[in-house]
């Protein structure tokens, strides 16, 4: 069934294009200028998100080359350790808020080191395929539209994050422990 | 977002000045600014793909002909939202990238999402809206996880999708959390007087 759904996802990309493209023609609009002028947009947005992204990648770039990222990971491996959360697997619960490249990069490095079928190999994926972003997200989303204030976003979205943590935790070791 | 960025910077600072590091820190920043920039140059290239198709889904009508049907279901999560504004339609195809595992088209409608958010917003305080948008975003319940099934096959695994149950799980829990999360925040900050 898994294979299935990633067969669907492969055709739906083509199939979405198709039906937008027919229906517009359909509807007698011009496709190709209509095309350009949305796609206009895309490099004035993406020129707006530098300072804030910019921003954020070297906080964490520093965080990470600093050694502060490793006290951290110093600091709450004995306490999770109680609640049976693999070491290896604590770099990545850290890195999966603050940095999409760089959790990507340490799941591959599990996988590489542990096998992507051991138990850490699939914990890795499951934990870094199960939560987004939350800081890039945030700051990039308010940023493209001039939001100072995100109030109460961060919150939620770290704890949304540790709960897909947990959930991602338990539901492996009962699968596949 | 202010403190987070702060703690992040005067930590590591002093983290590398006790371990005598300071040098690599320098390096260290030099290097993530020039990463922060080619990233976001490349996302140049399918931002304007995504928002060019937008306009078209826009123009010949068929994005408000799916927000019509769909609507009842999103307008239970945003309820502020006024029933056939653009925003529903963009949020729509913003969660539809993200269940399909289409990252790179998830941003460029979560964008215009937040931009259609902006006008009903009018200020610089995120709106409640846009917070549970937000919520529901970082925690983006997915199906199909592209990404992390090409790198497990890419890895040698004997079935790169055997992830994709306990992922879903995983993605529901923290969806769920999130918006009680944002619904009782929401709650607190009306009680609070806040904005």
């Amino acid at each position: 069934m898994y294979t299935a759904l990633v067969k669907i996802s492969e055709c739906i990309l083509p199939l979405f294009l198709l039906v937008v493209f027919l229906h517009a023609v359909y509807k007698r609009v011009p496709v190709y200028d209509t095309f350009v002028e949305g796609a206009k947009e895309g490099f004035g947005l993406a020129v707006k998100l530098i300072p804030y992204v910019v921003g954020i990648y070297v906080a964490v770039g520093m965080f990470r080359d600093s050694g502060a990222m490793d006290a951290a990971i110093f600091v709450l491996k004995p306490l999770l350790s109680i609640a049976d959360v693999p070491g290896e697997i604590i770099p990545l619960l850290i890195t999966r808020p603050l940095s999409g490249p760089a959790s990507l990069g340490i799941t591959v490095e599990l996988m590489n080191r542990f096998g992507p079928d051991s138990f850490i190999g699939r914990l890795a994926s499951t934990i870094d395929g199960s939560t987004d972003t939350t800081l890039y997200i945030i700051a990039v989303y308010f940023a493209s539209v001039g939001i100072r204030k995100a109030r109460y976003s961060l919150a939620v979205g770290l704890l949304a994050d540790a709960a897909g943590f947990c959930a991602a935790i338990y539901v492996c070791s009962r699968v596949f422990g | 977002m202010n403190a987070v960025f702060v703690f992040l910077v005067v930590s590591s600072i002093l983290i590398s000045t006790i371990s005598g590091n300071l040098n690599g820190l320098t390096q260290s920043v030099a290097l993530s600014a020039a990463e922060a920039v080619e990233r976001v140059f490349g996302l140049i290239g399918i931002l304007t793909l995504w928002l060019g198709i937008a306009k078209i889904a826009e123009r010949s009508g068929l994005l408000a002909a799916v927000t019509r049907i769909l609507q009842p279901f999103v307008r239970l999560l945003f309820p502020s939202i006024p029933r056939g504004h653009p925003a529903l339609g963009a949020i729509l195809m913003n969660m539809s990238a993200n269940l399909f595992g289409f990252g790179s088209a998830a941003t460029p409608f979560g964008l215009k999402a937040m931009k259609h958010l902006q006008q009903l917003n009018r200020s610089e305080y995120a709106s409640e809206a846009m917070c549970t948008f937000l919520a529901v975003n970082t925690s983006s319940v997915t199906i199909i996880p592209s990404t992390i099934i090409a790198l497990r096959a890419n890895a040698g695994s004997a079935n790169p999708s055997e992830i994709i149950g306990t992922m879903f799980f995983a993605t529901v829990v923290s969806t769920i959390v999130a918006i009680t999360a944002d619904g009782f925040f929401r709650l607190c900050f009306r009680k609070g007087g806040k904005i």
